[in-house]
């Protein structure tokens, strides 16, 4: 179980969580759902120990991350398995090395065990013979997948997903909502999902949470969130630009006042 | 009255404060970098493959243009020199001056200088890219020490490499003034070699190399450090380059300044 405490964060006096508590039950999927810039990498990277809180306590199966450091905080994270945004990879190395960073690093596994795991990996999210090609020669959605197959090459405990389907056709993100379901059903995995793609997170949750203002605002089953009477889970879920959450949406009035091209015509 | 006169050297005491407190920061986040690069020198894993990748890209690569500025630097020394010389019917000493200047000064000094320039500002490059893409974040998360996997290896290749460069600009700096002063200043061969080899002792070569072991310290860790805190995107991967060779050249010219008196006054 992963569980947040009164977790607070701020960069540079901007306040970004402001008392997060979630609780997120062994081998289940929680997806934490809300607007661009609102902190929900800041809380999933807080969750691997990436950032350290200036409040609260973070702990994995009852030990308290936020208190370890080097060797005991890397053995808490071999059990994890985690997705950014962007894939992360590293440029220097092939898809083949990428996948297998983790495997040549920690395992004592013979180089042809390697090579059919990375390729099994590779295999599941759906990038066969690609070993290969350097991330400088794939698309952003290759890119991401092959982030993916390295997240899950040590058959991770824990997986954490920064935004898994954006930037990727929807039919390769179902591809990988069915692939975090497999993952949890078959291997029991526990996954932190944070997206804003709101048909993925009803596919893949178990239980939603609404991250809004640096807490969280909301949180159930998805069946619980669709019904959800909160006006800015309300607005948020079903995509309103009216509601209660304004900030960075277009000024209407400038909007108004903006001249139209037959007007402009005219003008001159 | 006394007041007004006073304020603006208790302003410019307050920016002088300021700044030597920034510096000894800075100073300081360096050593930190250092003393965690040293120690992990004698952890394992050794990536040797590593080291001779690094070694291969800081000093196979960087051999030809050293090359060329020291035989040029040597003719220049001789031409210059050739001027005072001549005046005093002594040209016979040019072949000294070169070899004293360039083994004790030049060849490690210029050699430090291209190596920031070529070599500094691509660790500070490649390392800023890693940042701002997350990949250094992807390292901690497969629970890979970044100064491990990334500084180490360019430390060490860092300082077997420049004492090479070091030895090998000062050979063709000799050989530089050699030219000149045989081929142009009518110098028998034969006598240029006996009064290059005549001034030189032990010390001059060794001084020399050990500065330019001081030096490799100050690029690698300079630039690792600055490519370490990039931020920002593009601009920020610029500004870290930037900031990587700037301070690595003020820091070289610094430590020689120092590391020479040190040797005229402790080391005679």
């Amino acid at each position: 179980m992963i569980e947040t405490r009164d977790l607070a964060k701020s960069f540079d006096g901007h306040v970004v969580l402001n008392g997060v508590n979630l609780a997120v039950p062994t081998g289940q999927t929680m997806v934490i759902i809300g607007r661009s810039g609102c902190g929900k990498s800041v809380l999933l990277k807080h969750m691997i120990g990436l950032i350290k809180p200036d409040r609260g306590t973070i702990s994995v199966d009852h030990v308290e991350i936020t208190k370890l450091s080097g060797r005991s905080l890397d053995k808490i994270r071999k059990r994890f398995g985690m997705l950014f945004q962007g894939g992360a990879l590293f440029d220097s190395m092939t898809v083949e090395d990428n996948v297998a960073f983790p495997l040549r690093e920690h395992t004592s596994m013979s180089p042809e065990a390697i090579r059919e795991r990375v390729r099994e990996c590779l295999a599941l999210v759906g990038l066969p013979k690609v070993e290969q090609l350097k991330p400088a020669e794939l698309s952003g959605g290759m890119r991401k997948r092959v982030g993916l197959a390295r997240a899950i090459s040590m058959n991770p405990e824990i997986i954490l997903y920064d935004e898994p389907t954006t930037g990727i056709d929807p039919i390769m993100g179902d591809v990988i909502n069915d692939l975090i379901i497999a993952l949890r059903d078959r291997l029991k995995v526990t996954s932190v999902v944070v997206t804003h793609d709101m048909r993925s997170a009803y596919k893949v949750a178990d239980r939603i949470a609404m991250l809004y203002n640096g807490t969280i605002i909301a949180q159930g089953t998805p069946e619980e969130i669709k019904q959800s009477a909160h006006p800015v889970v309300r607005q948020f879920i079903e995509g309103q630009a009216t509601g209660p959450i304004q900030e960075g949406l277009p000024d209407r009035r400038v909007l108004s006042r903006w001249p139209s091209r037959v007007m402009r015509k005219g003008a001159t | 009255m006394g007041a007004r006169l006073l304020a603006p050297l208790v302003q410019t005491a307050a920016i002088a404060g300021a700044w030597l407190v920034a510096l000894t920061e800075y100073a300081g986040q360096l050593g930190v970098l250092l003393a965690q690069a040293v120690g992990g020198c004698f952890v394992k894993p050794k990536r040797w493959r590593l080291v001779l990748y690094e070694l291969w890209k800081i000093g196979a690569q960087s051999w030809l243009i050293v090359a060329l500025c020291s035989l040029f630097i040597g003719m220049v020394l001789a031409l210059q020199s050739a001027y005072q010389m001549k005046r005093l019917a002594a040209e016979i000493y040019i072949a000294s001056l070169v070899s004293l200047s360039v083994v004790r000064e030049i060849g490690p000094v210029m050699t430090a200088l291209i190596v920031a320039g070529r070599v500094g500002s691509a660790i500070a490059a490649e390392l800023g890219t890693m940042k701002v893409t997350e990949q250094i974040d992807a390292l901690v998360t497969l629970a890979t020490d970044p100064v491990r996997f990334l500084v180490v290896p360019r430390l060490v290749a860092t300082l077997v490499a420049m004492p090479l460069l070091t030895l090998w600009a000062d050979g063709l700096g000799v050989l530089g003034g050699f030219l000149i002063g045989t081929v142009k200043l009518g110098i028998l061969p034969s006598v240029y070699w006996k009064m290059t080899t005549l001034p030189l002792v032990f010390k001059d070569l060794s001084s020399g190399l050990l500065k330019s072991g001081i030096f490799a310290l100050i690029i690698c860790i300079v630039s690792c450090f600055e490519g370490f805190r990039a931020e920002g995107g593009a601009e920020g991967v610029g500004r870290a380059t930037t900031t990587a060779v700037v301070s690595s050249f003020m820091f070289i010219i610094a430590a020689d300044c120092l590391f020479t008196a040190i040797f005229y006054f402790v080391w005679r």
